[in-house]
């Protein structure tokens, strides 16, 4: 810049384009914003933890003998209020998402940078509404605030609680319209919608559920704070009101929340396996369409929470029946991953290794959600630990282990730097073991009665309890793993390169890390998943 | 004089604005599920109680709501013809109407509150000394204080957007015929007059259906 003789030098990339405290928190760049919120949900992953580690000792015997009763309804609801909101519903759109989609469709970043900042410091908010209601006390009516509970008799810190959840419920929002926005707005010449890659399309299509689930909440959160503090009759039976009504209000947007976490672990999943069995993801268009019925028909669904709760049997049968209407694109998507495999060169790095784990878990989480969806079955396992270990298929199984393939996978492209193989490998498969050790008992003492939330039980469920313990610390260990090797590498790893692994996609031809205009040269457009010429059609043409 | 409005990511103004509208969109679909949520609700009660439903109706103040009503959908009309003045570079006629739009929502909020001031001292919030014995009454004026209360949050909000257009714009009128910031202040203030336009019937109108 200050001399012109010598040639141009490569830009600053992003890690290094500034380096004062400043430029972290007043940056526009989507990629440093995606890092503030990769710190962000890490801590709160902790504080979930820290939580659910307290619940887990306290069931190793079946009698009270840690902590209090009141104790333990608060450890599990600050780990559901927190895991859900504040790790999961970010997790992987708030920093890959955030990371990647402008780098995926060739664009400098998102459309509206500035509300992408705005976006963390409404997570920042939420999250200090959150800390506030743990030193307050904690709040004890569960993750899911259940009326009349909620708004006449718990004594704890509820509206501190809600607002932390209504204010992180904005954050989300704005993430939905910029990805929306941008996904229309920002591709590159020569990327159409069907060349997107199916991680694009699953953050659009999680960004839909986001901008049309979330409010719902917000307001229904808001008639809790005007029950409980104004004391406006909404929900309260003894003033006409009808507690049911909360219950509909609350799932519909917690049923599509699942959604959420879960389409973009799907998007990672088939950038991960197309790459490391080197092959075009089979029926790329029949993916698109599933993700996006995914996103559709799980609006409708969430009556299936409510089929003990009253509501019409009428209702619980078309409600059951949608819910299966679900596992149709879902199982699409699970034969096309296993399709593409067929005649691939498949390598078992760690980030596939992850990929598989995530198969494996959805597909079991998927399969016993049909269980529950069949309204006599959910009858009898109702609020039992069959629904802790299903929904944690789902929720940890598949959204988490996705989550650290996608560290893993695009650790090189975010730090320049490649992780220790082996070390991740082994992490890989901890957290496997660790997870079915943890949540493979549930799904058998749930089944045999053992009701969730309750912190003393008959002794019979003990061996499960001490299995299900045990595994968590399985879990814990493989959670810490990566911190440490990760960290690790950031400072001592090998470079990693453009493109360790010959993955196909517009953000492997950016630098590593790339620069705060991510691309140097415009990037070059192929059709989706290039990994090996189709057959019988003059490569480049298709499409 | 365009390139002082364009921002990265975009290297195209137009593409720019059309993206600032539709982000904008998207976001007013969100706000309408906002109040979406308030509306199952009220449809749902008035199903159960629609006695209490019209006897509450009848009790909230007519002359206000009206009023209020007419004054939100003039100023709804002086932000539109602000717009239009503005991209035919009448920066001052865009200026002085979005000025007078200010005032118009602005003395919206001053009568709510007197009329929440009447409200309070007939009894109609609810509570031991609700002023309507009817079953329902209650839960009808829960959603009215609800309802109208997030409205006003809303009003507050794009006051403040249109206030933000009048400061920057005050010593350069032209700023508002090239920045996508009016349209999309624009949008939004429609959307409140909108959501208003569905409020007014449902709270002031359906009760004094039947005489």
């Amino acid at each position: 810049m200050s001399d012109t003789t010598f040639q141009p030098q490569a830009p600053l990339d992003y890690l290094h384009d500034g380096s004062t405290l400043r430029s972290w928190l007043f940056t526009t760049d989507h990629k440093r914003i995606a890092i503030l919120f990769a710190i962000s949900i890490t801590l709160f992953f902790f504080i979930g933890a820290v939580a659910i580690s307290v619940v887990r000792l306290e069931l190793l015997t079946p009698a009270a003998d840690l902590v209090s009763d009141d104790t333990y309804n608060k450890m599990f609801t600050i780990h559901g209020i927190v895991m859900v909101w504040f790790f999961l519903i970010p997790s992987i759109p708030a920093t890959f998402g955030n990371f990647l989609l402008p780098l995926m469709i060739g664009a400098k970043d998102l459309a509206f940078p500035r509300i992408n900042l705005l976006s963390w410091y409404l997570y920042v908010g939420g999250a200090a509404f959150t800390v506030l209601t743990l030193i307050l006390g904690g709040v004890d009516t569960g993750w899911t605030f259940y009326t009349p509970y909620s708004t006449m008799f718990s004594n704890s810190s509820v509206l501190t609680a809600a607002m932390g959840v209504f204010v992180v419920g904005f954050s989300s929002v704005l993430t939905g319209v910029n990805f929306i926005a941008t996904t229309h707005m920002l591709r590159a010449p020569g990327m159409t919608w069907f060349r997107l890659p199916l991680f694009v399309w699953a953050m659009y299509a999680t960004s839909m559920v986001m901008i049309l689930a979330t409010p719902v909440l917000a307001m229904t959160l808001l008639l809790i704070v005007a029950e409980r503090w104004f004391d406006l009759p909404i929900f309260d039976a003894s003033r006409g009101g009808d507690p049911l009504l909360f219950q509909h209000l609350f799932w519909f947007y917690s049923h599509p929340a699942v959604y959420i976490m879960v389409l973009p672990a799907m998007g990672v999943a088939s950038e991960i396996i197309a790459c490391f069995a080197q092959r075009r993801l089979f029926g790329y268009s029949f993916m698109v369409y599933a993700l996006v019925a995914i996103a559709v028909i799980g609006f409708f669904v969430w009556g299936h929470h409510m089929f003990v709760s009253g509501q019409s049997p009428y209702a619980n049968i078309v409600f059951s029946f949608l819910s299966f209407m679900v596992a149709v694109p879902s199982a699409i998507k699970v034969f096309n991953w296993t399709a593409t495999l067929y005649r691939g060169s498949i390598s078992f790095d760690a980030p596939m290794l992850y990929a598989f784990g995530f198969l494996g878990l959805f597909t079991i989480g998927g399969l016993t959600g049909l269980f529950l969806a069949t309204v006599p079955i959910d009858i009898h396992v109702t609020d039992t630990y069959f629904v802790v270990a299903h929904f944690h298929y789902i929720m940890v199984g598949a959204s988490v282990t996705a989550f650290f393939g996608a560290l893993h996978f695009w650790w090189p492209k975010i730090t320049g730097k490649l992780y220790p193989e082996l070390w991740a490998r082994a992490a890989a498969i901890t957290m496997f073991i660790g997870f079915n050790l943890t949540f493979f008992p549930q799904f058998v003492m749930g089944y045999l009665g053992m009701p969730r939330r309750y912190h003393v039980y008959p002794p019979e469920f003990q061996v499960y309890h001490v299995l299900s313990t045990a595994g968590a610390a399985v879990l814990g260990v493989a959670y810490f793993m990566p911190l440490f090797y990760l960290v690790w590498s950031f400072r001592h790893g090998r470079e990693a390169g453009i493109n360790p692994w010959r993955a196909k996609g517009l953000e492997w031809q950016a630098p590593s890390p790339p620069p705060h205009e991510n691309f140097i040269t415009p990037p070059v457009i192929e059709p989706p998943y290039d990994y090996h010429p189709k057959d019988l059609v003059v490569s480049g043409d298709t499409l | 004089m365009s390139d002082v409005f364009l921002r990265p990511p975009f290297d195209n103004l137009a593409r720019q604005h059309r993206a600032v509208a539709f982000g904008m969109w998207l976001f007013l679909v969100s706000e309408v599920l906002l109040f979406s949520g308030l509306f199952a609700g009220y449809g749902l009660y008035r199903g159960i109680y629609p006695a209490g439903f019209l006897a509450a109706g009848r009790e909230t103040d007519i002359v206000y709501g009206t009023v209020n009503t007419a004054i939100l959908m003039t100023s709804s009309f002086t932000i539109a013809v602000a717009g239009r003045a503005a991209r035919a570079d009448l920066g001052r006629m865009a200026w002085w109407l979005l000025v007078l739009t200010f005032l118009l929502g602005f003395s919206f909020l001053i009568l709510k509150g007197f009329e929440y001031r009447e409200d309070i001292a007939r009894h109609l919030l609810p509570g031991s000394d609700f002023a309507l014995s009817q079953s329902g009454a209650q839960i009808f004026f829960s959603y009215y204080w609800i309802m109208t209360g997030v409205h006003a949050v809303h009003v507050t909000c794009g006051l403040i957007a249109v206030l933000r257009l009048i400061i920057v714009s005050r010593k350069n009128f032209a700023w508002l015929s090239g920045s996508a910031s009016e349209d999309a202040t624009a949008l939004y203030w429609h959307l409140v007059d909108v959501i208003w336009i569905v409020l007014y019937p449902i709270l002031y109108l359906v009760g004094r259906a039947h005489g």
